[in-house]
């Protein structure tokens, strides 16, 4: 367990390592897209001088290297800032400002539960998949499946969105196309706005995850100790869920982490297309008007989704093979 | 009182104020229900602060439903008092004194009065003010309480125009003393008080059952606007039934809207139009014969029919439309003519003539193929038009105003004076042509003597002349006026007349629509 642990202190470090970098390169993206805050927020109706009074109140004007060591600062202790465009409007009116993590919390928490809804759905429908396939391997339903999922990862998300709205919410009126769910909206209706948006990027993971299902308990079952269990008289059912499954765990929980991370970060088109407040909307509304502090805390947010989610396979493949639990 | 007969100006602010008073229905429409809109233009930068608000969700949200303003432009153009009951200008239309509306609450229950006038105006001022609506503001000199519901302004110079000005979604009425927490929470004195708030996400209001307006306006129960930036979402919405009305639709999908019985389109002629600016202080630009040489280069027609697939009319390179009081509609229409564009090179001593032109889609919809349009229609006029397509970041700060010759766009506004000393008076920050006394001293004359005209006549006559010499002479080539273009389900009726100042009825279509 001592190994296990090493290892946890070790990613970890190697992490926020990770982190720092993703936030260097991202400040210097941002800043290097064309135009910034002052001239996006006021658009045609810019002159020079509310150009300069805005870069001066948000401190746009500080050389870039200072204004990032200003935003690490900050980040060391925890606090994520406040958005440009909350500042800006505060000093107009001196309204009460929300920070960044006020701002980004209630649309991280909706991200996570259209995550959670798809999780649900996906994982436990692609290991069945792969399971059936592997036990049916090269029938027609093994190709069926095969088929299917590829043919579903292989199109653009947006399509699949609205593939399920026109025979989901338009030819037959089943689910909303409008997924706008609202705090304290109760738990039955979310769920059923969350469901074509949960449908459609259920769609684009389960073929990953089955098919290594499927190429895992298939790479095992020419192991001798599968050969036994056949000449044992065992079910063919019962040997790939008993004793093929527990170690081909490994890689199927790699990739089922791969894609729990991309549910968090890679859910931006989806939520545009079914108008889902969650985190991706907000980091397409930030990125627009330049709002660099709120781009940042996403960005963050979105690193440290993969590498904890990485983390927690690496742990769970140790784990659940004995030789990595107790090397020599 | 004077009589200024500009669209019945102060006889519609007093006749609306009677109105209101005996609380006599202006047409029988049912009461209740809910009113769900899905629109764009939202952003999570969004607040209750007018100041800030620039597009069509924040004003549908905020001076459509929850706020009032001084003075409100109808539906068929004219102006009516909101706020303000009547008023009154001295003859040089210097001073002018407003008599607000007498037992109207915020929703927090604290009465309008002069205070709330006088700190709602004063806060767009202010040094570090960033304000759109700082020029209105700026130019009143001093605001004088004379009674609990009386105000009187003093201006720096005459402006028939003010009591329109004050119609602007960014001067809404907040309660003096807690201006702060009414931005907070959203409180006004509008047909509907805030019950949910989610900037860039949802607003949810409810009819405020003690309203001014009474049976007058104001018919659902509850009103739901729902943020969809994304066109497609939008129409999506609208056709599975999950809003009731949506701007902006897509002209690429239109006819299936078109095909669904149970929607209808509304298309309504406003005063927003695509421009191609040219900077008039900058060679070859300067050059009058340059610019009638381009005037000529635009086949506009194809333009309307390409770039707004008809959905608008040609422009004349006036910026007033046919939605203003004072439309010059006998100018002759400026016609696609590649050899009267050779002969105005020829005056200016040239063969043919090489420009770069600017466009983005920022711009507008479809700018850059306007350009590539524009480019291949003046090239047999001898102009060869090389088009640079222009990053959308940044396009207003580094190519609009800053490159000589680009693509662009105006909303448009109500009045004459709005719109010239927005984009056409000497010095005024946004003038996308540099167009000053030097380009014509005429021009600049006319808009201070017509701001200062009381006397209809005499400023059609004003306005006139100048929309000519803008024809003739000017450096904005304005080739189409855009409709603006909405959907509503048969669920919600409409009055007859939709408004054109703004997209969806001027943006208060929870005021004036009810459910069938």
């Amino acid at each position: 367990m001592q190994s296990i642990l090493k290892i946890v202190l070790q990613r970890l470090g190697l992490g926020i390592v990770t982190l720092f970098v993703v936030s260097i390169v991202i400040f210097v993206a941002v800043n290097s897209l064309p135009g910034d805050f002052a001239q996006a927020i006021l658009g045609q109706g810019a002159t020079p001088e509310s150009i300069a009074t805005i870069r001066r109140d948000l401190g746009l004007d500080q050389p870039l290297i200072l204004r990032y060591f200003i935003w690490l600062k900050g980040m060391l202790t925890f606090d994520l800032g406040t958005s440009f465009a909350q500042l800006n409007f505060a000093n107009f009116g001196g309204a009460g400002t929300t920070t960044v993590a006020e701002q980004i919390a209630p649309r991280l928490s909706n991200t996570m539960f259209l995550a959670s809804v798809t999780a649900c759905i996906a994982v436990p429908l692609a290991v069945t998949l792969g399971v059936l396939a592997a036990l049916y391997r090269n029938t027609a339903f093994d190709k069926a499946a095969n088929m299917f999922t590829l043919s579903s990862i292989s199109s653009p998300e947006f399509f699949m969105a609205y593939v399920l709205i026109l025979f989901f919410a338009v030819l037959n009126p089943i689910f909303p196309s409008l997924s706008n769910i609202y705090d304290g909206m109760p738990f039955s209706e979310r769920l059923e706005k969350s469901m074509l948006p949960a449908l459609t990027l259920t769609l684009v993971v389960t073929a990953h995850m089955m098919r290594m299902t499927r190429a895992a308990i298939i790479s095992l079952l020419a192991s001798p100790y599968i050969e036994m269990a056949r000449l044992k008289g065992l079910s063919p059912m019962r040997v790939i869920i008993v004793h093929a499954l527990p170690n081909a765990l490994a890689p199927i929980i790699n990739v089922i982490a791969l894609n729990l991370a991309y549910l968090i970060t890679g859910v931006v088109v989806v939520e545009v297309v079914f108008v889902y407040p969650g985190i991706g909307q907000l980091f397409v509304d930030s990125v627009k008007i330049r709002d660099i502090p709120v781009v940042q805390a996403c960005c963050l947010i979105f690193a440290a989704a993969y590498i904890l989610l990485n983390l927690t396979a690496d742990i769970l493949s140790i784990i659940s093979n004995p030789r990595l639990r107790h090397p020599k | 009182m004077y009589g200024i007969s500009r669209r019945g100006l102060l006889q519609s602010g007093v006749a609306a104020g009677v109105l209101a008073a005996t609380g006599l229905p202006l047409r029988a429409k049912t009461r209740g229900g809910k009113f769900t809109a899905g629109l764009s233009g939202a952003n999570t930068s969004d607040s209750w602060d007018a100041r800030t608000h620039s597009d069509i969700y924040m004003i549908a949200s905020a001076q459509g439903a929850v706020f009032d303003s001084l003075t409100e432009v109808a539906a068929d153009g004219s102006l009516v008092g909101e706020l303000a009951e009547s008023w009154e200008a001295s003859s040089d239309a210097k001073t002018w004194t407003f008599n607000l509306r007498q037992g109207v609450t915020f929703h927090n229950g604290k009465s309008f009065g002069a205070d709330d006038m006088i700190e709602s105006l004063q806060m767009h001022l202010g040094e570090d003010s960033k304000s759109a609506a700082k020029p209105i503001v700026e130019s009143i000199v001093e605001m004088t309480k004379i009674t609990e519901h009386q105000v009187q302004l003093t201006l720096v110079a005459g402006n028939a125009d003010l009591p329109y000005l004050l119609s602007d979604y960014h001067i809404l009425m907040y309660p003096a003393g807690q201006i702060e927490e009414a931005i907070a929470q959203g409180i006004g004195t509008g047909l509907y008080k805030v019950t949910a708030f989610d900037p860039g996400v949802r607003m949810t209001a409810t009819r405020y059952a003690d309203h001014y307006k009474g049976d007058s306006a104001g018919y659902f129960d509850d009103i739901e606007y729902i943020a969809i930036n994304d066109n497609t979402a939008r129409m999506n919405a609208l056709m599975t039934g999950a809003v009731d009305a949506i701007n902006r639709i897509d002209f690429k999908t239109e006819s299936l809207l078109r095909a669904n019985p149970a929607l209808r389109i509304q298309e309504v002629s406003g005063n927003q139009h695509y421009i191609f600016p040219m900077l008039t202080n900058v060679a070859p630009f300067g050059d009058v014969n340059v610019r009638r040489a381009l005037k000529y280069g635009l086949d506009r027609q194809e333009m309307v029919d390409k770039i707004l697939q008809g959905h608008g009319t040609v422009g004349n390179d006036s910026p007033i439309g046919p939605a203003n009081q004072y439309y010059n509609a006998d100018m002759d229409q400026l016609e696609f003519d590649p050899d009267k564009s050779k002969f105005y090179l020829r005056e200016a001593g040239l063969d043919s003539l090489d420009i770069d032109l600017s466009a983005s889609n920022a711009a507008f919809e479809g700018a850059v193929d306007a350009a590539q349009l524009f480019q291949a229609s003046a090239s047999q006029g001898g102009i060869n038009i090389n088009v640079v397509q222009e990053p959308a970041d940044g396009y207003w700060s580094n190519v609009w105003m800053n490159k000589p010759f680009c693509a662009s766009y105006w909303s448009g506004r109500a009045t004459e004076d709005w719109m010239f000393a927005t984009a056409y008076e000497e010095a005024a920050p946004w003038n996308d042509s540099q167009w000053d006394s030097s380009d014509s001293s005429r021009f600049q004359e006319l808009l201070l003597t017509a701001r200062a005209e009381l006397d209809s006549d005499k400023r059609r006559e004003q306005y006139f002349e100048m929309q000519q010499i803008l024809r003739d002479d000017g450096g904005v080539l304005l080739p189409m006026f855009a409709n603006s273009v909405q959907a509503v389900n048969n669920r919600i009726s409409s009055p007859e007349t939709i408004g054109g100042v703004w997209q969806m009825d001027n943006a208060r279509m929870a005021e004036r629509w009810s459910v069938a």
